[in-house]
């Protein structure tokens, strides 16, 4: 929900034909929900309305990584790489393989369609298809 | 018809509300414990709120102790690491806990054998409903969030057959790979069909019985709309459960895993296995009366009895003890009642009959294989376990008392040398089964 509101002020500040006033009513309404909701904890919430640095290929590598690192499936010691593949190298099963995704889609605040996540087979086809959505965080 | 193969019986694995491993659960049981609690006693109590039936049989669960501090306590992080624990749901949990003690019990493990033996090694785990949890919780995910909310490991999670699965994967199983649903009868047709494919040369070892775990408030609230558990012992948990007494009023969902290693006879003396008791017969039969309520005079239980003597070559006159499916409903413990009496008046008055549920409550399909393990345990030790709160039997207005006629060890164990044993489960939809098991003599 949060998401839709800010893609929304994206946009108009991106586009200046849009009405000024959308952005800032939906930017005001987006912070009561924060308050009300006390999830200024939340790390990846706050970084989301904070100006968070560009997502570079570089930062969704590392957090791809630490994500696969931490999933319970793999070795410890294991190196990654954008290289590596979820099957070969990782020895993950089609199981772990829709588990990850699902993290991922976690992680970056986004979703992956099954036929395109049928295609992300290595951390680099990951990193690829994450750095191209435009709403990834 | 038969072959000469005989079978027997050389592991044991328990997963009961009296606590995990053989041992333990055992002398839980000959000492008169009781597994129910309180739904107020469970980590979600809050979700049982609504539901009148307020009594389970739990199997003891701690995520922070474990058995060496709490003997028999479960202790999932003990037995699973976290990877293992998102592919196992709880059933199958307490049915891979129950192979292992039974497999080590056995000193059969196929993964370490040759291709031959891991071909004649089999799984036969059956369910009655299968992961109860996972059906509920995706079922409210996907309502309140739609697709993307469902888990991947859903399907895994939930069939009925992943006990069998897994304890075949995990120890290289080759041969019969079966899992039987039979609601309440599950146990009892599990170890039944595995001992006719043993005789019938399908297999030469199988590691069989079944696993419950449907302890979850939609499960529990279903059984209450359809009245069958109690809710007349909220307050005294202990209570709930009285087979055969004057006050039972329905029975206690429990939840556990009972898994046995069968194996021909044969093959377990060439590895000098150690023997509890051989299986001689089995018996099934159906009521075609009624989705729920067995026929007035126990007809179909007394079939499936029958069958099992009489497939075992064993006479009514020398059973010794009937471990009863008598689940501490009115009108099921009294057409069982009415079955044994049928059968047994007139040759065997002397006959000792208890059923395990007054301590356990009922664990659905995993009811006849834990139950034929405290049988084979009676058997080998020369104890009958009690029928616990059963004080006053055949007592009800309804029963008629001279149709009780039976001893039925209230409250308290007996010793008594026992040379074979009938253990009996029936489920809904009609379906009867009754095992003969008898002391190994050469």
């Amino acid at each position: 929900m949060f998401r839709s509101l800010v893609s929304v002020s994206k946009l108009a500040v991106s586009k200046p034909a849009l009405s000024q006033k959308i952005p800032s009513i939906a930017v005001k309404s987006s912070l009561i929900n924060i308050t009300n909701n006390n999830i200024y904890n939340n790390r990846q919430q706050v970084r989301f309305y904070s100006h968070a640095p560009e997502l570079t290929k570089e930062i969704i590598s590392e957090r791809i990584i630490e994500l696969l690192e931490s999933y319970s499936k793999t070795a410890q010691g294991t190196k990654i790489t954008n290289e590596t593949s979820f099957s070969k190298d990782l020895g993950y099963d089609s199981f772990d393989i829709v588990e990850v995704i699902m993290e991922i889609e976690y992680e970056f605040s986004i979703l992956i369609p099954d036929k395109e996540a049928d295609e992300i087979k290595t951390v680099g086809q990951a990193i690829d298809f994450i750095s191209k959505q435009h709403d990834a965080c | 018809m038969t072959s000469g193969r005989r079978v027997v019986v050389t592991g044991l694995g328990l997963v009961t509300p009296l606590g995990i491993g053989v041992p333990h659960a055992w002398k839980q049981l000959i000492t008169g414990k009781s597994g129910i609690i309180s739904t107020n006693q469970l980590l979600d109590s809050e979700k049982y709120q609504d539901i009148p039936a307020k009594v389970v049989g739990k199997v003891p669960i701690s995520e922070t102790e474990t058995r060496s501090t709490i003997p028999g306590i479960y202790n999932c992080n003990e037995h699973f690491t976290s990877h293992e624990l998102r592919r196992y749901s709880t059933f199958i949990q307490y049915a891979l806990v129950a192979a292992k003690e039974a497999l080590e019990d056995s000193k059969w493990n196929p993964l370490n054998l040759t291709e031959f033996d891991q071909e004649r090694s089999g799984v036969c785990i059956g369910s009655g409903i299968g992961s109860f949890d996972d059906a509920a919780n995706n079922s409210i995910n996907f309502s309140n969030y739609g697709y993307r909310k469902i888990q991947p490991l859903f399907i895994p999670r939930l069939l009925a057959n992943m006990a069998s699965g897994n304890v075949s994967i995990k120890y290289g199983f080759k041969g019969v790979n079966h899992s039987v649903s039979t609601a309440c009868a599950t146990g009892i047709h599990s170890i039944g069909d595995s001992f006719r494919f043993i005789k019938d040369d399908y297999a030469d070892v199988i590691v069989c019985g079944a696993s419950e775990a449907a302890i979850n408030p939609i499960a529990l609230g279903g059984f209450a709309r359809s009245k069958s558990v109690t809710t007349k012992f909220n307050d005294k948990p202990e209570k709930a459960s009285r087979p055969f007494d004057k006050e039972r009023s329905g029975f206690v969902l429990g939840e556990g895993s009972g898994i046995l290693v069968l194996e021909e006879l044969e093959h377990a003396l060439k590895r000098n296995a150690k023997i509890y008791a051989e299986i001689k017969g089995y018996g099934l039969s159906g009521d075609s009366t009624h989705i729920t309520t067995p026929s007035k005079d126990g007809d179909g239980a007394k079939r499936a009895m029958e069958m099992a003597m009489k497939r075992g070559n064993i006479y009514p006159s020398k059973i010794g003890y009937i471990n009863a499916h008598a689940t501490s409903t009115l009108l099921g413990d009294r057409a069982e009642n009415y079955a044994i009496k049928t059968l047994f008046s007139k040759v065997n008055p002397k006959l000792k009959i208890s059923s395990s549920k007054g301590q356990i409550g009922h664990l659905l399909g995993a009811a006849g294989s834990v139950e034929a393990i405290f049988t084979i345990m009676a058997i080998k030790e020369g104890i009958i376990p009690p029928t616990l709160n059963c004080d006053e039997p055949g007592m009800n207005d309804e029963d008629i008392k001279e149709d009780f006629m039976f001893d039925y060890v209230c409250n308290l164990p007996q010793k008594l040398d026992l040379n074979n044993a009938l253990t009996n489960s029936f489920g809904f939809g009609g379906t009867n089964a009754s095992l003969c098991i008898s002391k190994y003599e050469k």
